[in-house]
Order: C-alpha cells, then sequence, then structure tokens
C-alpha cells in the first residue's frame, strides 16, 4: 500500500507541474499555491518512506506502462525508501523556499519552471522505485533532461548555455555506461528486471566489468573525480533552488544506483572491487576541497564543496565493499551506515548552503565573494540559519556533519584487521586524506560564511540588501532543524537505517549501550558519541560561565569605532578577499592548478590584479579527448558533400554491395 | 558513575581553571630565567585576568552579535575539553559522550568561532590573522588526528581514558608508532599554542601576529575569556600529551580519593616539567617565516602517518 501512496505523490508531482501551464506567467499561482503544494507531497512522500523503512518490509508492483510486453516494474524496500525520505523531506525545504524565490522576468517562465521543477522530482522518485532497468534508465533519462532543462532558465547568456550543454554531455557519457553494465548485468537472461539480474550469474571478469561500468556511469552523475568538471560550471549557472536539489538530492540517486548496483544486484561483493571507489573516493575528497579552497564565486565554491563530499560517500561505499568482500559484516555495516547517513545530511547541509548562496544572490545581485561582506547585519536570518549549515558541513560536534565523519573513522580504525596486508598499508593514507579533507573543509566554510556574512560591506550598494521573505525562511529553516535533528539524534537514526544495512549487508550494527542518547555502534570496544549529552554540558559551561562573569562583575560595554591597531586609514577593501583568503592553499598547492594572473606594473596609473585558477583536468584530458572527437567528426564529414548525385551515388554502391553479399551466401 | 567520578569530573575541570595561567606563568618565567632576565611573578597572568575582567569593554561599532558570543563559546569549549582529557582521573562521566574524535572536533569549533569572530569587525589585521589561524589549523588538525588514531588502534578504543589506561597498565617502553607520533605531536601542540617557532606570543608587531592579530579588537571581559581560553588551551594540550605518551600517576580504575590525591601532585610536577620543557624549546628555536609554517606543520603530519604505518607495519 506504500508503494502505492508513493506512485500517486509522484504522479501529483507531475499533476502539479501541468497546472503551472494553466497561466505560464503567473507568479501568485506557482509561488505562492503550486511550489508550497509540492512542498506537501515531498513531506507525505517523506513520511510514506519512513513508515516503510522502520517497517523493513519489500514491497512490488507491476505497472503495465511503457512499450507493450515491457510493464513497469515497481519497487519498495529499505535502500530506495531511504533515498526517497532524503527526497522528499529536503525537496520539502527546497520546494518552500523555491515558492518565494521565483519571480517573474527570470528567463523561462514560471509556469514552465514548475513544469520542469516538479517533472525533475517525480522523475527522481521514479528511478528510487524502478525495478528493471528499462524503467530505471527511462527515469534516469527523464531525470538528466528536466534538469538540463531547470539548469539553462536563464538561456539568454552565451555561459550558461555551454554550462547546460557541458552537463547534458557528461550525463550521455554515464548513461551509455549505464546501459552498458544493465546490458551486462543481464547475464545472457534478456530479461531485464532486476529480480533476473539478481538470479543471474556472472563470470567474476563480467561482474568486474559490469561493476565498473556503474562506477563510471553512476561516478558522472555524483561528479567523482576526475567525471566532476560538469558540477563546478552546472551548479552556479542553475537557479539556487535547483542548484541546490542538484546538488543535495540528484547527487545522491547516483549514490543510490552505485548502492543498488553494487550490493544489490551483483551479489555478494569481491573485496578487490571497493578498491576503485575507495581510491577515487579519498582522491575526489582532496581535490574537491582544494579547489573549493580557491573559488571566488559562492556557488562555484559549494559545487566544489558538492564534490568533496561525494567523495566522502564513495569513500565509505569503497570500505563497505572492502570489508563486506573479507567477511566483515559488522564493520561493513557500520561503513555502510558512515555512508547512508553522510548522503542525509549532505542532503540538508548543502541544501540549506545553496539556498543560502540564493537570498544572498537575490539581495545583492552579487555571486562573487569579492564583492560581498556583513550581510549579517542587513540579512540576519539568512545569515544565523546558513551559520547552522557552515558549522555542520565543517563537521563541528553536536552537528550532523560530525556524526558521519565520526562514524566513517571508527570504521577505518577496524582496517587493520583486513586480511589483505597492502591494503593495510593503504589504509593510514585514506584516514590522513580524511582528516585532512575534514580540516580544509572548515577552511573552505569560515571562507565562505566570513567573507559573505562578517566584516564590512565591499560595496556601498549591499547597504541596500534586504532579508529574504517569509516562505523562503520557512525553507530555510526547516533544512536547518534538519542539520540540528540528524546530529542530535543519531541513534534514532541509525536504528532506522539498519533496515538496510540487513538487507543490503546482511548483518545490523549493534546498539552496545542501554542509553536513547548514546550512540555506541562498536562492539567490544568502549566507543561511544552522546550528541545530547555534549550539547547540554557545552551550554551549560558556556552559561555558567556568562552568568559567572555578569555577577562577579560589571555589564558595562561601549561602543566606538573599530581599534584596528590604531591605523585608522584602512578602508572596507582592505579586508581579506576570497582570492586574499585562500591564497596559503593556493600557494601550498600550486602545482594542481593552473593559475593565470595579470600583476599591475610598477607605473600603473590603475592598478589591475586580476587572477584566475582552472583545474589542469582540461588541458591534461577533456581538451585532448574534444579535439580527437572533433577531428574525427571532421574526417567524416568528408563524406558529405552536400551534392544530391553524390548520395544517390552512395545509394547505388551500397545497394551492389548488398546485392554481392546476398549472392556470395 | 559514582559520586566520586563526579567529584573527579568537576575537580578536574576546576583544577585546569585555576592552573593554567599558573602554566603561563612558569612558561613565562623559565623562559625569562633561560634568557638570563629577571622573571615576572608566578602570579602576573592572574592578576592580568582580574585587572581585565574589570575594565569597561569597548566593541566596535559593526561588531555583530557573533563577536560578543565567540569568547564565552571558546571558553566553554576549552573548559568541556578540560573536563574530557583524563588529566588526573579515568573515570570521567562525560567521556562517554565525547570521545578523542569530538575533543578534536570540540577544538575544531573553538578554532572556527574564533577566526569568524577575527573576520566579524572587518578590519585587515582580523582577516589576516583569522587566515593564518585556518592555515595553521588545516594541518594542524589531521596531524592531532592522526596521533590520536595511532593511540587507538595502539588500545583499540577512541575513547581517551581507554587508551590512557590500556598505555599506563601496559609495558613501559613506547611501541615505535607513538615515538613518531609523539613527535608530531610536540610541533603540533608548538603550533597550536602559538608558541615560539610558529606564532610569538609576546609579539607587538602586527604583522607577524596569528593569535594576538585575532583577538586585537577584543577588550576587558572578551580579552580576559580569550586569553583564559588560550592559556587553558596550552593547559588541554599539554594533558592530552601526558594521556598519550606519559600517562602515569593517574588515577585508574575505582581506586577512591587517596588515588585522586596522589593524582594532584603527579600532575603538578609533570606540568612543572612540561613547562620548562616548552621553554626550553622556545628559547632554543627562532620564529619562522609565515609561509614556513605549512613546511613546518607538513612535517608534523608527516610524522603522524608515519607513525600510523609503522604501526600498521609491525603491530596489530
Amino acid at each position: 500500500m506504500l508503494l502505492v501512496g508513493c506512485i500517486a505523490l509522484l504522479l501529483g508531482w507531475m499533476g502539479i507541474g501541468l497546472a503551472g501551464l494553466l497561466r505560464p506567467r503567473s507568479v501568485a499561482l506557482t509561488g505562492r499555491f503550486l511550489f508550497p503544494l509540492g512542498a506537501l507531497l515531498g513531506f507525505a512522500l517523506a513520511g510514506l518512506a519512513a513508515a516503510s523503512l522502520v517497517g523493513g518490509g519489500i514491497e512490488r508492483l507491476i505497472v503495465p506502462l511503457g512499450l507493450p510486453g515491457l510493464p513497469a516494474h515497481l519497487r519498495l524496500d529499505p535502500l530506495s525508501s531511504v533515498f526517497l525520505v532524503l527526497l522528499g523531506a529536503s525537496s520539502g525545504g527546497i520546494s518552500l523556499f523555491a515558492g518565494g524565490y521565483f519571480r517573474a522576468g527570470e528567463g523561462t517562465p514560471p509556469g514552465l519552471l514548475c513544469l520542469q521543477y516538479h517533472l525533475f522530482l517525480a522523475s527522481m522518485g521514479l528511478v528510487l522505485i524502478a525495478d528493471d532497468a528499462y524503467s530505471f534508465l527511462v527515469a534516469w533519462e527523464v531525470m538528466a533532461l528536466s534538469s538540463y532543462f531547470l539548469v539553462v532558465t536563464q538561456h539568454r547568456m552565451a555561459e550558461i548555455r555551454s554550462a547546460g550543454f557541458l552537463y547534458l554531455l557528461m550525463a550521455h557519457v554515464g548513461a551509455i555506461c549505464l546501459l552498458l553494465s544493465f546490458g551486462v548485468l543481464q547475464g545472457g537472461s534478456w530479461q531485464f528486471t532486476f529480480a533476473a539480474m539478481r538470479a543471474a550469474h556472472l563470470s567474476p571478469g563480467w561482474a568486474a566489468a559490469a561493476f565498473m561500468l556503474a562506477l563510471v556511469g553512476f561516478g558522472a552523475k555524483a561528479g567523482l573525480v576526475p567525471l566532476h568538471v560538469w558540477l563546478p560550471e552546472a551548479h552556479p549557472a542553475a537557479p539556487s533552488p535547483v542548484s541546490a536539489l542538484m546538488s543535495g538530492v540528484m547527487l545522491k540517486t547516483a549514490v543510490y544506483g552505485m548502492l543498488r548496483v553494487g550490493l544489490d544486484l551483483l551479489g555478494p561483493p569481491v573485496w578487490w572491487w571497493g578498491l576503485a571507489p575507495l581510491i577515487l573516493g579519498l582522491l575526489t575528497i582532496f581535490y574537491g576541497v582544494l579547489f573549493a579552497a580557491v573559488q571566488t564565486d559562492m556557488k562555484r565554491l559549494l559545487a566544489y564543496s558538492s564534490v568533496e563530499n561525494i567523495g566522502i560517500v564513495f569513500t565509505g561505499i569503497g570500505l563497505t565493499i572492502v570489508f563486506a568482500g573479507s567477511g566483515m559484516k559488522a564493520v561493513a555495516a557500520l561503513a555502510l551506515l558512515a555512508t547512508l547517513y553522510h548522503c542525509l545530511n549532505h542532503s540538508f547541509m548543502k541544501s540549506l548552503l545553496f539556498l543560502g548562496t540564493g537570498s544572498v544572490l537575490h539581495a545583492t545581485g552579487e555571486r562573487n565573494l569579492g564583492r560581498l561582506g556583513g550581510l549579517i547585519h542587513r540579512m540576519p536570518w539568512v545569515a544565523w540559519l546558513t551559520l547552522i549549515g557552515t558549522l555542520a558541513i565543517a563537521g563541528l560536534p553536536p552537528l550532523n556533519g560530525f556524526v558521519s565523519e565520526w562514524l566513517l573513522l571508527q570504521s577505518f580504525l577496524f582496517a587493520d584487521h583486513l586480511p589483505h596486508a597492502f591494503v593495510n598499508l593503504l589504509i593510514p593514507m585514506g584516514m590522513a586524506l580524511v582528516a585532512l579533507g575534514a580540516a580544509l573543509a572548515g577552511y573552505v566554510m569560515v571562507k565562505f560564511y566570513g567573507v559573505i556574512f562578517l566584516g564590512q560591506p565591499r560595496e556601498a550598494s549591499l547597504a541596500q540588501a534586504h532579508d529574504c521573505g517569509w516562505l523562503e525562511r520557512v525553507g530555510l529553516t526547516w533544512l536547518a532543524l534538519g542539520c540540528l535533528a540528524l546530529g542530535l539524534f543519531p541513534l534514532q537514526v541509525i536504528n532506522a537505517l539498519g533496515a538496510v544495512t540487513r538487507q543490503l549487508i546482511g548483518a545490523a550494527v549493534p546498539q552496545a549501550s542501554p542509553h536513547w542518547w548514546l550512540l555506541a555502534p562498536v562492539p567490544g570496544r568502549p566507543v561511544s558519541y552522546g550528541p545530547l549529552v555534549f550539547l547540554t554540558a557545552t551550554l551549560a559551561v558556556v552559561l555558567l560561565t556568562v552568568f559567572g562573569v555578569r555577577l562577579t562583575y560589571h555589564q558595562r560595554v561601549r561602543r566606538g569605532p573599530a581599534w584596528d591597531c590604531g591605523f585608522g586609514a584602512l578602508t572596507p577593501r582592505m579586508q581579506d578577499t576570497a582570492e586574499g583568503f585562500g591564497q596559503p592553499i593556493r600557494h601550498l598547492f600550486q602545482s594542481f592548478f593552473e593559475i593565470e594572473r595579470e600583476l599591475p606594473a610598477p607605473a600603473d596609473r590603475a592598478p589591475h590584479y586580476r587572477i584566475a585558477i582552472r583545474e589542469r583536468i582540461w588541458k591534461l584530458a577533456y581538451e585532448p579527448i574534444a579535439g580527437a572527437v572533433e577531428r574525427l567528426a571532421n574526417t567524416a564529414a568528408r563524406v558529405q558533400q552536400g551534392r544530391i548525385s553524390i548520395y544517390l551515388l552512395y545509394s547505388f554502391a551500397t545497394l551492389l554491395v548488398l546485392l554481392a553479399v546476398a549472392l556470395m551466401s | 558513575m559514582s559520586a566520586l567520578d563526579w567529584i573527579t569530573q568537576v575537580l578536574e575541570m576546576v583544577v585546569a581553571l585555576a592552573a593554567a595561567p599558573a602554566l603561563l606563568g612558569w612558561v613565562n618565567q623559565c623562559r625569562a630565567w633561560l634568557q638570563n632576565r629577571r622573571a615576572p611573578s608566578l602570579w602576573l597572568p592572574y592578576r592580568s585576568l582580574h585587572k581585565l575582567f574589570h575594565k569597561e569593554a569597548v566593541i566596535a561599532e559593526n561588531a555583530s552579535p557573533l563577536f560578543r558570543i565567540a569568547p564565552y563559546v571558546v571558553f566553554g569549549a576549552m573548559v568541556l575539553a578540560a573536563g574530557i582529557i583524563p588529566s588526573m582521573g579515568t573515570r570521567l562521566p562525560l567521556v562517554v559522550s565525547a570521545d578523542a574524535i569530538a575533543l578534536v572536533g570540540l577544538l575544531a569549533a573553538a578554532r572556527m568561532f574564533m577566526t569568524l569572530a577575527a573576520m566579524d569587525v572587518g578590519t585587515a589585521f582580523g582577516t589576516l590573522g583569522a587566515r593564518r589561524e585556518m592555515m595553521v589549523g588545516f594541518l594542524a588538525e589531521p596531524a592531532l588526528l592522526m596521533v590520536i588514531f595511532v593511540a587507538s588502534l595502539v588500545s583499540s578504543s577512541t575513547a581517551l581514558p581507554a587508551i590512557t589506561e590500556h598505555l599506563a597498565s601496559g609495558h613501559l617502553g613506547l611501541s615505535p608508532g607513538l615515538a613518531f607520533s609523539a613527535v608530531a605531536f610536540i610541533l603540533v601542540l608548538l603550533a597550536e599554542n602559538a608558541r615560539i617557532p610558529v606564532d610569538n606570543p609576546a609579539t607587538h608587531l602586527e604583522l607577524t601576529m596569528i593569535h594576538e592579530a585575532m583577538v586585537l579588537e577584543y577588550s576587558a571581559r572578551h580579552l580576559a575569556l580569550m586569553e583564559w581560553g588560550a592559556q587553558l588551551k596550552l593547559f588541554n594540550y599539554v594533558c592530552i600529551g601526558f594521556a598519550l605518551f606519559l600517562p602515569w600517576g593517574v588515577a585508574t580504575g575505582h581506586i577512591g580519593p587517596v588515588g585522586l590525591l596522589v593524582a594532584i601532585p603527579a600532575l603538578a610536577v609533570k606540568l612543572a616539567a612540561a613547562g620548562a620543557g616548552l621553554a626550553l624549546i622556545e628559547t632554543v628555536s627562532a620564529k619562522m617565516r609565515v609561509m614556513r609554517i605549512p613546511e613546518f606543520l607538513g612535517t608534523a603530519f608527516l610524522f603522524a602517518v608515519l607513525g600510523l604505518l609503522v604501526h600498521v607495519l609491525l603491530g596489530a
């Protein structure tokens, strides 16, 4: 029954989308009515999926849709439920925000935008409940296309069109790999239902091939290095709610697909498969966070931060497979928990941050960090809610980002029991990279928050900035509350996720503590974490300090001009810009970046400093590949002469060849 | 959880609060003696704090509430951290809720609030200090985490008391992995507490400052809390070092009030020795240029990773 409810809600989303076409230019209809209604459906979907997750059952349904003889198989199991909860809960917050965000005159008319948006939501839902390769790929393609149209909302700008093209291209490179992967997975039965794939017996070589193809296909969607190049282009191009949806939710559908293929369809995994996602994931963490640290565009910075977080998730997937393949089921379950938990966390905190940048963008019209500053005074709602997301994504206790990193590090600490000597040496490097990534994420987030919201306004026009509207506030608050709840009640979340680890690994993480507030997931080791006590103790100490100071001494405060060591002549332009704050990283990791710098000459009347940073991967890999494709296409183009007599000649020659072939055989 | 455990818990925080300024005073005294100067009084840090608390606070006009909250958060985090580190006893009720990874997270949270507050007023020196502090932090924090991981792998737990109990009960020699991490830890301690090769706590030159540049805009009680917090941070780091590498004298298990009474003088002796050692290091080394700091901390990070590798290769 829950599955039928989910399908009804997905159909409801499509209906809302179509309703937007009734009055395509009306912001009042879409913004005040349709988007909030979509948000309600999202919350309902999250509720239904949560009920299914707690029940732990599996529901199947065959719907006679699509081509004759190819009905759509649908299925709701714990794995899809988790991701449906993620989809419903985060998209609810994002839709509420979007209701207040979209305005007239932003490229695509609001009604059409509403259709694309809700089609995007419904297709993501369908990806999660599809139970055969056919409907999965159809939903996957609808998801890619609808999000492409959302990315190019501002289609009058050339760079946004080219960003959209890059996104579409990478989406299809990935889709081809998925197609091939499913082709291998059916294992000669020519049945494309997932049930048949689970039953198929593949030889080890073919199974590995299917896994690696899936890794490339889903990795391209998720943004795994070196297939991440579309993310930093597409996220800044899209309107902020769409960026939030793509980064917060769509990337997770790729993670879902990876888990579905790697741990479910392929049966018990072989341990060395896990090395590929593990190593790529670790590289992605480091690469993503380094580039995030040197960005000057706030949405681009967040896009690279998403790359980093996807790296954490794939590291978790890799560890899960290595442990599960080595027979350490309890630890594999722990690593899988960390993976799923981080997906949930990232979906809330990254959506929150992207929406925060959206509000800033609306209020100031500026995406460049170097022209912002001091917005905490003008936009307190956005600033304080974004602070929660900032602290969460920096992995600070007692917020949610810390929980998943804690779980991941705990599962790393079991790695010295692995029976593979070579991998044992890899693990310390892995831990070092995860730790370094977490610390650098803190650097990135201080830069992000400090430059946008703190300090003095770097431009005079920022004085006119205004706080966001009430629908936007509700959406932001919902996501911030999600970050808090996921951080403070990890045990309840983990108990709910237990159904997934039982389904995929066949083991659950035991709870070694009798207390409901204490997370103790490691059997036989005195390891525990209690965020509620942690928060209470921190608050108690801080409040005691406040009252202690107040009671013992006076409370006199005087406001005066900033002291600044008495220099006095310093202006707001002398604060660190984004380039300035990222300078140590740029300097230290020079060899990673392709830096183009324009320095002013000594006698310059109007000195100007400009620095542009690109990824080396463009010159090393993508541009040669694009060049080769273009040369190949040019060679093939010689066949096309544009004269009808030539084409008739081709037809005649083909006919002759076919006749010859027919006569020979 | 007996009443004695709670007493130990509160005692640890109170002792940290009371002794942290004295530790700094002691380091300054030793430094003065080593440099043939007349030493300031051991009680000078207390007098400075007292004076600061009595003054009227002057806050910049454009400071946001974050600026006023930050000193309390930083100070509170350091007090809480003192309660998590087993400096005298290992039966601490709070530790169940916060293991060593959470401790590193707590220290990172304090750092984050401090840097955000430094950027809040929007002065050139504040942002400069914040940027440098994060530059120190992004290498020092993972190095500290790796040091803790070596000890965690040795003792199969990330809870600091369990680590201390395991190391205190076992053989006396350092394991090779721990030896590497001990070197890494000393480097991290110097960097995190703004000591000499990395930052000069006595500098008056703004351009070379790290920690001092961040608190330039603070005055009176806010400055007092920041300073006290920094003293607590030094105290905490030294105690983390004791917990990981010199766990002797700590009351392990249910020893009772006698064990606690032994633990206090043991801690005092260890602190005095560590303070003298710190002063010696600071006297024989010179402050390095800012862009050399990552090399210094990179060395610490590499040592910590080496420690882990050595442990995995030899141990297990």
